[in-house]
Formats: C-alpha cells, sequence, structure tokens
C-alpha cells in the first residue's frame, strides 16, 4: 500500500524543505508556516473588526497550547513596526484548577510557579485566580452587564481614525505597553501566590463529585470558569476576553453542544463573537487554528507551555459526551482528512439570533442564552410542577412515555422547608435543565447561583 | 514525548533508546511496538490504536511531520530524533 507522503518542498515558496503538512495536503517549509500562522491571526482580528485600538483585552491563559499561541500572537502583535501593529492593552489571567483535577497542594503550587512564570516573562499585567474563587462570585455575574449605548460607541473605523489622529497628535509615543505597572498583580504578597484554604477546596470539590455524570461535571467546570474570567473582566474594566479555542476544539464542541441539546446556541458558543455577557464580550481568535498547526507552531518557536492532569472522573464512570465526540471526530478524520474542517467550515455559516431586548425572566440562569423552552408545551407545564400543582394533577399519574419523554422532569418530594431543585427548571434553557439534573442537590451547587436563582 | 503524552511514561518527556538489532527494519511501525513492549506504563490505548498512534497524537521526525517521511514505513537511521505530541483534550 502506498504510504502517505508529500512532497518535500514547500508549496509556497518553492524552495524551502517542507517541515509540515497544513490542511489536506500542503507542505509547508518553517518560514512560509510562521508567516502563514502570523498572518491568520491578525486577518482574523481585522476581518471581524471588534477589538479597537486603545482596548484594554483579557487574555485568559490556560497554559495549554492553543492559549499560549495565542499570547505569542498578541505579543508578536503588539511589536511588530507601527504601521501593522495590533493597537489594544492585553492583560492576561489564568485560572488555577488543579483542586478538581487531583494536583497534590505540591503540584498545584508547582503550576502555579512554572504558569506565573510565564506570565511574568510576558511583561502584561496579569491576574492568577484559583477555581475556589467561583465560591465568592456575586450573583450578579448571572445577569448581562450594561452593554454601552449604541448611540455613545464609535463604529470601527471611526475609532481606528480617531486612534490614529491621537498618535500623530501625541509624537508617536505609540501604545505603550503597561509593562511593568502592576494594577494586575495578584492582590496579596509579592512571591508565589498561596493555595486557598481547604475549607474551600472542599466545598469546591462538594459540588464536582456530586456530579452524576462526567458530563455535567464538565460543564460545570466550563461554567465556573468562565464566569470567573469574566467577573474578572468587568471588575479590571476589560470590555473583551480572548479565549484560546482552536478550530479543532470548536468542531468539537459543535457536535457535543449539538448533543448536550445545545443546538439553538451554536453560534453563540463557537462564533468568533460572544456577548451573552453584555458588558464584557467574548472572542475566539484562534478558531481558524487546528490543532496541529498550534502544535507544530509551539515546537518550532519555542511557545513555552504547562501542562496539567485532566478533569478527575470517577471509577467506572461511562466516559463524557466531550470525550466521546472528541474520539469519533478525531478517529473519523484519520481516514477522511477533512471531517473536522467541514463540521468548522458548517459551523461557520451559523449567526447568532440579534439580540432581542431579552428581560432576564427570558434568560437562562446558567448559561445566560435567551430561553428555548419559554412557553414551550414541555417547557410550560413540567416547569411548574415544583411550585403549583400542575394543571395536569398528580404528577405520578403520567403514562411511561410521558415520563420517558420529559428529560428535565425532577421527581421530588422536597422536605419542609427545604428547597426543590424542581423549582430552578423553569429558570433554564433545554440543555442546562439537563445538566442541572445530573449536577447534585441544591446545597451542592455555588452560593451565587442559589442567590440569583432564589431572587428570580 | 509532549503536550500531556509524557503522562504515560512516567513523566519522562525524553528518552533515549538503543534498540536492539533485530532482523526485520526498524520503522516506527516496529517502534512503536517496541515502545508499547518495553516504554508504556500504563493504558496503550491512550497511545496507540491499531499499529499506529491514537488519532490526536502527532509524530515529527527530526522535527518535521511524519506525513512527508512515510509515517509508519519511515526507517530509522541512527541518531534520528522522534517526537510524539498530544493534542488531546483529556483521558
Amino acid at each position: 500500500p502506498c504510504p502517505r507522503s508529500h512532497p518535500r518542498t514547500c508549496m509556497k515558496c518553492g524552495q524551502g524543505t517542507a517541515a509540515l503538512v497544513i490542511r489536506v495536503g500542503d507542505p509547508f517549509c518553517r518560514g512560509c508556516f510562521r508567516e502563514y500562522f502570523v498572518h491568520k491571526f491578525r486577518a482574523m482580528l481585522g476581518k471581524n473588526r471588534v477589538i479597537f485600538p486603545g482596548e484594554k483585552v483579557l487574555l485568559a491563559v490556560s497554559g495549554g497550547p492553543a492559549s499560549s499561541a495565542m499570547v505569542r500572537q498578541v505579543q508578536e502583535g503588539l511589536s511588530r513596526e507601527a504601521a501593522k501593529r495590533l493597537r489594544f492593552v492585553p492583560g492576561l489571567v489564568y485560572v488555577e484548577e488543579g483542586a478538581v483535577r487531583r494536583q497534590s497542594p505540591q503540584q498545584r503550587e508547582q503550576t502555579l510557579a512554572q504558569m506565573e512564570t510565564l506570565l511574568q516573562a510576558t511583561g502584561f499585567p496579569y491576574h492568577l485566580i484559583h477555581l475556589e474563587e467561583a465560591l465568592e462570585l456575586p450573583p450578579s455575574i448571572l445577569q448581562p452587564g450594561p452593554e454601552r449605548a449604541s448611540t455613545s460607541s464609535p463604529s470601527y473605523k471611526e475609532a481606528v481614525d480617531s486612534f490614529i489622529q491621537q498618535q500623530r497628535q501625541d509624537g508617536d509615543g505609540g501604545t505603550s505597553l503597561p509593562g511593568h505597572s502592576s494594577p494586575g498583580r495578584p492582590a496579596g504578597a509579592p512571591g508565589t501566590p498561596s493555595l486557598p484554604d481547604a475549607a474551600r477546596t472542599q466545598e469546591l470539590l462538594r459540588s464536582f463529585e456530586a456530579a452524576g455524570t462526567a458530563t455535567a461535571r464538565e460543564e460545570l467546570l466550563e461554567m465556573l470558569r468562565t464566569h470567573l474570567i469574566v467577573q474578572t473582566a468587568r471588575d479590571r474594566g476589560y470590555a473583551k476576553v480572548m479565549m484560546g479555542e482552536s478550530l479543532t476544539r470548536v468542531a468539537v464542541k459543535l457536535l457535543t453542544n449539538l448533543s448536550l441539546g445545545r443546538g439553538a446556541y451554536l453560534a453563540v458558543d463557537t462564533g468568533f463573537t460572544d456577548q451573552r455577557h453584555g458588558d464584557v464580550m467574548v472572542v475566539r481568535p484562534m478558531r481558524d487554528y487546528t490543532a496541529k498547526e498550534i502544535a507544530f507552531y509551539n515546537r518550532f518557536f519555542g511557545v513555552p507551555t504547562v501542562v496539567v492532569p485532566p478533569l478527575f472522573t470517577k471509577r467506572r464512570e461511562k466516559p463524557s459526551i466531550h470525550q466521546l465526540v472528541e474520539r469519533f471526530l478525531l478517529g473519523l478524520q484519520e481516514e477522511f482528512p477533512s471531517t473536522i474542517s467541514t463540521v468548522y467550515r458548517t459551523g461557520e455559516k451559523l449567526s447568532p439570533e440579534p439580540a432581542k431586548a431579552s428581560s432576564e425572566s427570558q434568560r437562562c440562569l446558567l448559561c445566560l442564552c435567551g430561553l428555548d423552552t419559554y412557553g414551550g408545551e414541555w417547557g410550560g407545564h413540567w416547569g411548574d410542577l415544583g411550585s403549583s400543582r400542575a394543571p395536569l394533577g398528580d404528577p405520578l399519574a403520567l403514562t411511561e412515555e410521558e415520563l420517558a419523554l420529559e428529560p428535565t422532569l425532577i421527581l421530588e418530594e422536597p422536605a419542609a422547608g427545604v428547597e426543590s431543585k424542581a423549582a430552578y427548571i423553569p429558570l433554564l434553557c433545554y440543555s442546562c435543565r439537563l445538566t442541572f439534573k445530573e449536577l447534585g442537590p441544591l446545597d451542592t451547587l455555588p452560593a451565587y447561583v442559589r442567590a440569583e436563582g432564589q431572587r428570580r | 514525548f509532549r503536550g500531556g503524552a509524557e503522562l504515560l511514561f512516567d513523566g519522562v518527556k525524553k528518552h533515549q533508546v538503543t534498540l536492539p538489532c533485530q532482523p526485520e527494519p526498524w520503522d516506527i511501525r516496529n517502534l512503536l511496538k517496541w515502545i508499547k513492549q518495553n516504554l508504556l506504563k500504563e493504558r496503550p490505548e491512550l497511545f496507540l490504536q491499531g499499529e499506529s498512534v491514537r488519532p490526536g497524537i502527532l509524530v515529527l521526525i527530526n522535527e518535521a511531520d511524519w506525513e512527508l517521511m512515510g509515517e509508519l514505513d519511515y526507517k530509522l537511521q541512527d541518531q534520528d530524533n522522534v517526537l510524539f505530541i498530544s493534542t488531546l483534550h483529556g483521558g
């Protein structure tokens, strides 16, 4: 059988020795690959035109390859000669998740030290936070912040023009990086940041251990992490957050979220921009890079990364939907090398629904997306079950079929005075209902979720 | 081994190995078999699939994409450097 092998000369410049194969069969030499990679980042930002010059942008860094490559692109972009230079003001945030990745305190400190070195080396202000801090989030994180009034905010072009004007007036001082000013350093003692105390870690672990499925646990992790990052952005005056999801990760997320019942929100969950938080916009500038491109770039050009163990799983637990989809897609990709890019490009055709003036009663408590269950046949009826007698009478009189058809139904006998989980159902979108059902009892959920839920 | 793959090999990223003389040629295919028998400490299915590496694991031979070198059929030469990078999410 003919082995898969490609010509050894770069297809772009025709001269260099090819170092890797991009996409389905394009050999590139190192030099051309670097240009391709760097150009893609600028093109991504340029095409989408949502990052304004001089704007503060928070880069969410996980230590993983994609977010690390993203930081490097920002560094490169900011340092280029004036005309082509990227023009925003970056900060970094790292969420330390060792508690739920089965790391010992020593390992957590080691990871933190490595990450701090990495972040410090950029010269950008950085913030190191622990996942445990999610326990202290304010309930307001579950509401979108006030968006800037459209009358007062300039268009992208206007913003660029006025920025250039300003630069000319200032003389070419350029956008100086707030490299050594320390408003972003973690509060508290200089030197290695310390771990949260054991009680908080225990409390956090309780939420995760109470999750009944690996899928719900992954969703919980992503939710807490995102809320922490957005809150940090809000607290520190960043209107934009950059997340390092690669093309591969986006394709997996598209199919995973479809399986989770989030079909209505695919565009928001995977698109370049995600505006559900209102005042803080999430952008995904790495979504056009495959995991392979990122891995090679990091290897060739010395981008440092920090590896951490995966989220813990219980013995004999079935794999999460996320893991299954990843395995499925990557497996298919071996034989059909355009699988992942096809999924991705199909996803690109999705665009978010124009934002309706949604009151909070129309937004999911957990994911902040517009509810897709409002007024629906099932949503309407079953949602009321927990708080009042359903019009259909005794829920236990339902047929087997009806029960099977309604996966978000929670049958409980709430003890007197104790809050029932079922009461939250009307506040959630379809897929968050499913996740919610698989998470533990109410008292294992973080306080801010319960507080906001009770308020609504 | 990088990208998390090292976790399957006691956390050791770099292994200097001397392969024994044998009549069969030392190609990547046979190297993988040798790795399974001699280096892999746990859970081979996280690294190997069939006679190749698991999807999501990249292979570089002397800092170049193995797709340019014939993949499993590449014949190893003295002092060659083979790098496995995992791009997998977790587990």
